[in-house]
């Protein structure tokens, strides 16, 4: 139950921060995709059920706000979630390359999609324009934001899972 | 708990491939209803706007207050630079002086606005503040704080300092979300304000990055428009009212097909710079079916 709290509260954290704390302090014209982080790191630090529920929650959030049609991203984002907890088996608390990448991966993945779905199906053909000027960028602030956010995230879930672990002996 | 032995009335978990599978489905059947309908925009809208956007509307006022205070931070400490023994005093007089400035930096904004008021003034308008971007880097959309209560309806236009902004593209009950003409998915028909030469008006990324719009289908056959024309919404377009200031030519070249012109327009709205719009309640006339 709490952890169910503590995840649904890290959404909407998220959300605001990307939303609309940022962009009123960062004097930045990309901003990182927080949302990503909280799928990924829920699905690789849990298992695979709870980053698809996490990703598919963050992406009709997404969806309900800035969405052209109530879906898509949220497919997207569950199945960055699905993927993520694919590496949850892989997973030590210890080991931060691996999160990194995945994050990485994930976003600049989720990027390329996005490219593809809303901009090449309409004719947008300089991919190396948007890719310089809006895939990498948002990949480097985002791996930025990660090294920050991560930590904060990964203190909470080993403090949610020792205490588990006392509730269960 | 041993691998083994299953304690009694252990909790039953969907295999995620099957949590998957239904996600997908609900997704892809979502996505062809908000296509076709709206059926279901209204509950996720109303939802969202009770659970987020009373967040967001307090953040946008604390993050006022932020950068309110990074202001003063940097004020500060060029006067200290300058004045180290009036220090303290000067701290003190810049911290009241800042907040002087802002308190007439929004009374000049509101001026503006008014005089905005007063130019289109055949129109009703509502004044709201803008809570929340996108938070995707691909298209320029905002959320304001002003929502189906307040009057608003899908394709209502919005303006500020000047010019148009966008149009209203989505309502919740307390919130809307305003599309940007500088966003890559939006498109305006326009003309020329002197020659009342028609052109589209096309949103785009790359264009967003250079501070322009760019216009593409004018027909000028008369080689009237010059760089620094005034391009407003147009008498045909189906969403926008007519006359509405859109920005100032730039640069103008003939196509290759020699029959019309595509070009460049500086905005007329400040879009990096945005935090009170207004929106007009009247929206343009169109043909029921």
């Amino acid at each position: 139950m709490l952890s169910f709290i503590l995840t649904a509260l890290g959404i909407l954290a998220s959300m605001l921060l990307q939303t609309a704390i940022l962009p009123g302090i960062l004097p930045i014209r990309v901003f990182p995709n927080l949302l990503i982080i909280i799928t990924a790191a829920n699905g690789f630090m849990k298992e695979e059920n709870v980053g698809i529920t996490v990703g598919f929650f963050c992406g009709l959030l997404y969806d309900v706000f800035f969405g052209e049609v109530i879906g898509f991203h949220a497919l997207l984002y569950t199945y960055v979630g699905f993927l993520n907890g694919k590496f949850s088996r892989v997973f030590y608390p210890e080991d931060i390359k691996l999160p990194l990448a995945l994050i990485t991966v994930s976003d600049l993945t989720y990027s390329l999609i996005c490219y593809v779905f809303l901009f090449l199906v309409w004719g947008k053909v300089e991919f190396p324009y948007y890719f310089l000027h809006v895939i990498l960028p948002e990949t480097i602030v985002t791996l930025i934001a990660t090294l920050l956010i991560y930590p904060i995230i990964l203190k909470v879930n080993e403090w949610l899972r020792i205490r588990q672990r006392r509730r269960e002996y | 708990m041993s691998p083994i032995v299953k304690r009694k009335g252990e909790r039953f978990t969907l295999p995620s491939k099957w949590l998957l599978f239904i996600l997908t489905i609900v997704c892809t059947a979502l996505m062809i209803f908000t296509f076709a309908t709206d059926v279901f925009d209204k509950p996720f809208r109303s939802i969202v706007g009770y659970a987020v956007v009373p967040f967001e509307k307090g953040i946008g006022s604390v993050g006022k207050w932020f950068s309110g205070r990074k202001d003063e931070l940097a004020q500060i400490r060029s006067l200290i630079k300058e004045n180290t023994e009036l220090k303290e005093q000067v701290a003190r007089l810049t911290e009241e002086n800042t907040l002087l400035q802002q308190d007439k930096y929004e009374l000049n904004k509101l001026r503006q606005l008014f005089e905005l008021d007063e130019q289109y003034e055949e129109y009703h308008k509502v004044g709201a503040r803008i809570i929340s971007r996108d938070s995707g880097n691909w298209y320029s959309a905002f959320v304001i704080d002003k929502g189906e209560k307040d009057g608003l309806k899908v394709d209502m236009n919005v303006i500020a300092g000047g010019g148009l902004v966008g149009r209203v593209s989505g309502v919740g009950p307390n919130w809307a979300r305003v599309t940007a003409i500088i966003s890559d998915n939006a498109n305006v028909s326009g003309m020329t304000l002197a020659t009342e030469d028609n052109l589209i008006v096309s949103g785009s990324l790359k264009g967003m990055n250079e501070g322009v719009i760019y216009f593409s289908k004018l027909v000028d056959s008369k080689e009237m428009v010059q760089p620094g024309d005034k391009i407003v919404t147009s008498d045909i377009s189906d969403k926008f009212l007519p006359g509405l200031l859109i920005g100032y030519v730039l640069t103008i070249t003939p196509d290759n097909n020699n029959l019309t012109k595509s070009g460049t327009l500086i905005p007329a709205v400040d879009f990096e710079h945005l935090s009170e719009v207004l929106i007009i309640t009247d929206q343009k006339q169109t043909i029921e079916e």
